[in-house]
């Protein structure tokens, strides 16, 4: 079970309260998570991502145990503790804008 | 007995505003769709209960939402559980998804040079006159797109953005939108819009084709100030028992076409100044007009610091000041060119919105003003609906 943390705004838009929990077949990675996040949350595709290439928006980051992982590869494995949900996938929408 | 729904979008989330058509005790609810910034809410005249809103965000991109309940609950569409699946199986998630037709090619940049077009957000949501499935998008960077079920998914009407002059539009200094969304209720292939900064254009085919409407427009800001395109309209109105007839706020000058746009003329008249964003047109006078005039385009505030709506009972050119119960001293409001929308009753109600927060109503055609709510966050637009 892999643990989940969106923003609030994407928490909303979701109607979902707390981290999101999933189950991911693959590999964990970005990508995967995110797949399945889509999958799960349909209102929350073109959110974090663009609808068409698929790259991250730019005022969309992702951590992981207290790393920004935003500009590893989305295919790139992720850590053990993330897999078995011992330690949250973070989304956050970037301090910006004043 | 009738009401009135004022439907106001704001730069943190949507409120909804109802009253008895005697129009003097309000009740308001939200914020719909609290921090978000919300463009345009409006509803379907075929289906009043129907209302479409455009909520966008610099970090998480465009949504779209929908109620079918006049407001109280919202949904972006095609979420129900039995929506989530197409035919393969997969999840579908497509209401935000606005992708140009082809190529998106370029448009002219602030410093002349070209610039790929990129989708940003929806200025302006405007529901068919006859099907509430049926709903046109303007969006950012400049496009119009359709929806054929409800706002579930998006296709582009892109022969107007791949119009031989596309290549000049240009962006103001709100970005290269598409604001203005006219449909003809006597010609249903015949539409109108608007671009900042390219102008105005015309279909008579449904969307298939177009044609730009800017002759007789004069802008000084641009290299040639008659050109074909670069005119920056920030809005055109019409009354639905005219609609060859179309009232334009131009960035500076009042317009008026009475040609379906084939030529225009300056009707400001007599206005302290000619420079503003909304316009509108009475429910029931078609040559009763209303436009709030601002100082200038660097400094976005009334004249002399009073906020006045002008009226023209003669389609233009003669103009009145509406001060009965606006602020007459120390405003330094702005308001915006979708903030302003009319009801359907008699008399005829007039309802703008500012960049402080107020709603204003007028139940008596501009006569008198009050603020309906004061503190808002910066309202980005205003939409009536008149309910029977």
């Amino acid at each position: 079970m892999i643990r989940v943390v969106l923003p609030p705004h994407l928490r909303t838009l979701a109607r979902v309260d707390g981290d999101v929990e999933l189950d991911v077949n693959n590999r964990v990675t970005q990508r995967s998570i995110l797949d399945e996040l889509e999958a799960r949350y349909p209102m929350l595709r073109g959110t974090m991502r663009d609808h068409v290439t698929q790259l991250r928006r730019p005022l969309v980051r992702f951590f992981a145990c207290g790393e920004d992982l935003s500009h590893e590869s989305p295919d790139a494995p992720l850590p053990e503790v993330i897999a078995n949900g011992s330690e949250p996938f973070v989304i956050i929408g970037a301090i910006a804008g004043g | 007995m009738s009401n009135v729904r004022v439907l106001v979008g704001t730069r943190k989330g949507a409120f909804i505003l109802t009253a008895d058509g005697a129009r003097k005790r309000w009740k308001v609810s939200g914020p719909h769709f609290a921090g978000w910034e919300i463009y345009h809410v409006k509803g379907s005249p075929a289906d009043p209960n129907r209302i479409y809103a455009s909520q966008t965000s610099g970090w998480f991109g465009q949504i779209i939402q929908r109620s079918d309940d006049g407001g109280k609950k919202w949904n972006t569409p095609g979420s129900s559980p039995e929506e989530l699946k197409s035919p393969d199986g997969m999840p579908k998630g497509e209401s935000n998804k606005f992708v140009y037709d082809g190529v998106p090619g370029t448009h002219q940049w602030y410093d002349g040079t070209q610039h790929p077009w990129e989708f940003k957000r929806v200025w302006h949501l405007e529901p068919s006159l006859d099907d509430p499935d049926h709903v046109y998008a303007g969006v950012e960077d400049a496009a119009l797109f359709e929806s054929n079920d409800g706002g579930k998914s998006w296709k582009e009407l892109s022969g107007l953005r791949k119009h031989d002059t596309g290549p000049k539009w240009q962006p103001g200094a709100g970005g290269m939108c598409l604001h203005t969304i006219l449909l003809d209720p006597q010609d249903r292939q015949r539409m109108y819009i608007a671009i900042s900064a390219a102008g105005a254009f015309r279909t008579d085919d449904g969307g298939t084709t177009w044609k730009p409407i800017n002759h007789g427009l004069h802008s000084q800001y641009i290299p040639d100030p008659n050109a074909e395109v670069g005119h920056c309209v920030h809005r055109i109105a019409m009354h639905p028992s005219r609609p060859a007839t179309l009232f334009m706020q131009k960035h500076w000058d009042v317009m008026r076409s009475d040609d379906g746009g084939g030529s225009w003329r300056e009707v400001s008249g007599n206005l302290p100044s000619d420079f503003g964003f909304p316009i509108d047109v009475h429910a029931h006078e078609p040559e009763t007009i209303y436009v709030v005039p601002i100082k200038s385009d660097s400094e976005h505030y009334p004249p002399n610091s009073r906020l006045r709506v002008y009226r023209s009972r003669t389609g233009g050119n003669e103009w009145e000041a509406l001060t009965k119960g606006l602020p007459q001293r120390n405003c330094y409001v702005n308001v915006l060119r979708d903030a302003m929308s009319v009801d359907s009753l008699e008399p005829c109600g007039v309802y703008f919105g500012t960049t402080g927060g107020q709603v204003y109503g007028s139940a008596d055609g501009g006569d008198s003003w009050k603020p309906i709510v004061r503190d808002l966050p910066a309202v980005l637009s205003v939409e009536v609906q008149t309910l029977q």
